[in-house]
């Protein structure tokens, strides 16, 4: 980390102002345009995701209750608004995929990263601006076809997002929407992987490439650390996924038998297929499946740190040891993928191989949370919507970390496995933890993207509302899953599942309440999008090189300029004529 | 508005630690108590259950509550109060963290393994009962070798539901198979090993019976098996865990857990209707 990020001009990217609406709105190079394309990608992506839970959550306790409208969808998979068992697996499926892929891939990492990353260095755009446009635009080929998924044949796919061979992989013979509706998932995915890619390498190119003078590694701000670790973690995790979609579509239209074995026969008929391995469909999935986990959220741990510091007004206790820990989690990520494989049939020594390393995740994990609540401890915290939903990101990450203790141990697992201990555990980590993150970094940066202010009030109901809500969620899914309760099923008729169904009605009330609750923040998006109170330069007192500038930014960032950086990222609690901080680029003094 | 965050967050981590700690969802009488446990090795998952729920218990609570007092206090500060540093600082925590969680990490995954081993490292006895299962969308079967103790061999071609051929049994040519008794629930004695021979007949399938404390998947062209011995006489719910199709949630069996005597008479009259 010396001292040598000084770049030339020629290592900048410079590019005219877009002309005409096309290249300024649609297709356009500039690194702010593509990251609002991603975050609205984003949240059509969430809000359909959002409304397959509801379909799935009043389906699992009213059964019978016809859904107006539904029908529309799919005449076969609804009919009269009633969905079949098998239209329940596929809205699974969808929700799944939306969620991880084009909502929690795309929000905290490419979108918020899009947008800011390049400005917290000083770069003008990305290093390679076209890739850039070609990752958004490849995304949204990919959301296209996904969605495609719904009005093809008998509807979207019915194996989760996981996919799991034989199930995805021997065709139409092993259920509805496993013709038309997988291959489309399949290669869906194929093609997010491809725009993943470009995206990561765009990222990594760009911070080791474009720093300004004085931007220093260790000066950084903790959220392009975040996004930078991404990258590499992606960088590795979708170009095993890549091959392995590829494969999977081969044994469907090909017929490979990459997956498959000899001998199934699946409604009296034997399949025409030989010497293919499911296991190696989990392990190839899983080796990009556990490390999707952290590109989700790490950049939500970089963004919150970020925005909790910018509310603290104070540096954490020690900015380095939190980036170590996500480069520590990053490295682990990639050796613990067979626990979700503890049950699966591998060898059971590897199990325990696969156990260590996932127990050893939590210890930077502990590190980071106790480095922010000690960071807590003495700071004069500014309580705003984006700094209550940091705050909630931090009680979120502790309650979803505590039941990997139960996960990562294959005994335990032996029970909890494919219960709803599993969902509760990865909705609040993975997604709502995440989730939070990006909230925290809506209404943190929502007055830089658009130079106007959001709606406090209406942001501080929204988290209350949301806060409770999810934990009103989630939490019992814990203990379904200690009462066994298994997951993805469509109905519970089970002697034993009945009894628990009172508790599914409660869960799924909270989810209607707090989807509903949503609409808060939509409107509020909105509403201020148009209507806000005009964004001053620099409204959070902040230090970082993004509030340098106008709100919104011109669309060459710096005006031509090059920023020099002249401090480490977070100078707050100092004294300057500026207040309680110092920007990053200012050449003052500070005084302690 | 710091201090209500404390106030909700507090609330939120006790009512979400009571029904762990009482096992009951209050006002309803559903229970989330685990099963009482029927096998000779659920006893080591159990404790490694219990344990893991106190130090996470223990992990979660303090979190939360150190979270909502820090907020409580140091949300409402002037805006020239003094910035304070923890004691002890980042290195501090860092040895905290690393001296609490990771003797306690090591301490779950050094006991953890005994409970797993149990299971999955020790072989089957040679006098185990063997018994072969076979899951396909969307019922088990089960088969006995019959009295000469060996089973037939399987014809996948030969597969018929129609004929009750549900795993491709060739009587005809095959006089190992005459006398293999198939069934629809698993019927076992107490207190006798049993070894279960797994074998999926289309895609993915997962065998899982709460009381047993036994999950295992069914693996298209991988031979698995699973072994254990119960030893509780009653009849238990044996369900799919892993998503195999449309009928998923409604893919079910029975165990009939029965005591040595009760199975020889089972036995033998299942070998009568052959």
């Amino acid at each position: 980390m010396s001292d040598v990020s000084v770049h030339t001009e020629s290592a900048v990217q410079h590019h005219a102002p877009p002309q005409g609406f096309i290249r300024k709105y649609v297709f356009s190079l500039d690194h702010k345009v593509i990251g609002l394309q991603y975050y609205g990608l984003a949240l059509v992506a969430v809000f359909t995701g959002m409304v397959l839970s509801w379909l799935m959550r009043i389906h699992l306790v009213w059964p019978n209750w016809p859904i107006p409208g539904l029908q529309w969808l799919s005449k076969v998979g609804a009919p009269g608004g009633v969905m079949t068992p098998e239209y329940y697996l596929s809205l699974l499926t969808m929700h799944g995929t939306l969620m991880v892929f084009f909502v929690l891939t795309n929000a905290p990492f490419a979108a918020f990263g899009n947008y800011f990353l390049p400005i917290q260095i000083g770069a003008e755009d990305m290093a390679f601006p076209r890739f850039n446009m070609m990752s958004f635009w490849t995304t949204f080929v990919a959301f296209c076809i996904l969605i495609a998924a719904f009005f093809v044949g008998d509807g979207p796919p019915i194996s989760g997002w996981t996919a799991y061979a034989p199930l995805s992989a021997v065709g139409a013979a092993s259920g509805p929407g496993e013709a038309v509706g997988q291959t489309l998932w399949g290669l869906s995915i194929f093609v997010f992987c491809i725009a993943s890619l470009l995206g990561s390498l765009n990222f990594i190119a760009t911070t080791l490439d474009l720093r300004t003078k004085g931007m220093t590694l260790s000066r950084m701000p903790i959220c392009t650390w975040a996004w930078f670790i991404t990258s590499c973690i992606a960088l590795l995790a979708f170009a095993v996924l890549l091959p392995a979609c590829l494969l999977l579509i081969l044994d469907r239209v090909a017929g490979t038998s990459f997956f498959v074995p000899g001998g199934l026969v699946i409604s009296d008929s034997l399949q025409p297929h030989s010497g293919g391995s499911p296991l190696l469909w989990q392990h190839l999935f899983w080796f990009f499946g556990h490390p999707e986990v952290y590109i989700a959220i790490l950049p939500a741990i970089g963004i919150v740190s970020h925005i909790l510091i910018n509310s603290m007004r104070r540096p954490l206790l020690s900015h380095k040891v939190v980036i170590y820990c996500m480069m520590g989690i990053g490295f682990l990520s990639y050796m613990v993928w067979g626990h979700h494989m503890f049950v699966s049939g591998m060898n059971p020594f590897s199990s325990l191989m696969f156990s260590f390393p996932t127990l050893v995740i939590t210890i930077p994990a502990t590190i980071m949370t106790l480095i922010w609540l000690g960071s807590l401890y003495g700071s004069r915290l500014r309580i705003t919507a984006a700094s209550l939903f940091a705050l909630g990101f931090i009680s979120m990450f502790v309650s979803g970390g505590v039941s990997g203790f139960f996960l990562a141990q294959p005994s335990i697992d032996i029970y909890l496995h494919a219960t709803y201990f599993v969902v509760g555990h990865f909705h609040m980590v993975m997604g709502v933890a995440a989730i939070f993150g990006i909230f925290a970094g809506t209404y943190f940066w929502f007055p830089k993207m658009t130079g106007r202010m959001m709606d406090e009030n209406l942001g501080k109901i929204h988290f209350w509302l949301t806060f409770v809500g999810t934990y009103c969620i989630f939490m019992p899914f814990h203990y379904l899953g200690l009462a066994g309760n298994v997951r993805r099923y469509s109905a519970f008729v089970d002697d034993y599942l009945v009894p628990l169904i009172p508790v599914h009605r409660f869960i799924t009330i909270a989810a209607l309440f707090t989807g509903a609750a949503q609409i808060i923040f939509l409107y509020n998006l909105v509403h201020s999008r148009f209507r806000g109170a005009p964004a001053p330069p620099n409204p959070w007192e902040c230090t970082s090189l993004e509030w340098t500038m106008p709100s919104p930014p011109p669309f060459d960032n710096f005006g031509g300029k090059h920023p020099v950086v002249y401090h480490d990222p977070y100078q707050y609690g100092v004294k300057s004529s500026t207040g309680d901080y110092l920007m990053q680029d200012s050449p003052e003094q500070a005084q302690t | 508005m710091g201090k209500s965050f404390a106030v909700v967050l507090v609330v939120i981590a006790l009512l979400s630690a009571i029904p762990i700690i009482t096992h009951h969802w209050f006002g309803t009488g559903i229970s989330f108590a685990l099963p009482e446990d029927i096998s000779t090795h659920g006893h080591a998952i159990d404790e490694q259950l219990s344990e893991t729920m106190l130090e996470a218990g223990i992990s979660f609570l303090a979190a939360q509550i150190v979270l909502a007092v820090f907020v409580w206090k140091f949300s409402s500060r002037a805006a020239n109060a003094e910035i304070k540093t923890f004691p002890g600082g980042a290195k501090g925590l860092v040895i905290a963290a690393l001296a609490l969680v990771g003797t306690e990490m090591l301490a779950l995954g050094v006991l953890g393994q005994k409970a797993w081993a149990s299971v999955y490292f020790t072989p089957a006895k040679p006098d185990a009962l063997q018994i072969q299962a076979q899951a396909g969308q969307f019922a088990f079967y089960f088969r006995y070798p019959g009295a000469d103790g060996k089973f037939g061999a399987l014809h996948p071609d030969k597969i018929d539901e129609g004929n009750s051929n549900f795993f491709g049994l060739d009587p005809a040519n095959d006089v190992e198979s005459r006398d293999d008794i198939v069934t629809g629930e698993l019927a076992i004695p107490t207190n006798r090993e049993v070894h279960l021979l797994m074998h999926a007949k289309d895609v993915g399938h997962s065998f899982y019976v709460r009381e047993l404390r036994i999950q295992q998947d069914f693996v298209p062209g991988l031979d698995l098996s699973v072994h254990f011995t119960a030893t509780k006489p009653g009849r238990y719910e044996i369900v799919c865990t892993q998503l195999c199709g449309l009928g998923h949630y409604n893919m079910k069996a029975y165990l009939n857990v029965l005591s040595p005597e009760d199975f020889d008479g089972w036995m033998k009259q299942k070998a009568a209707e052959q």
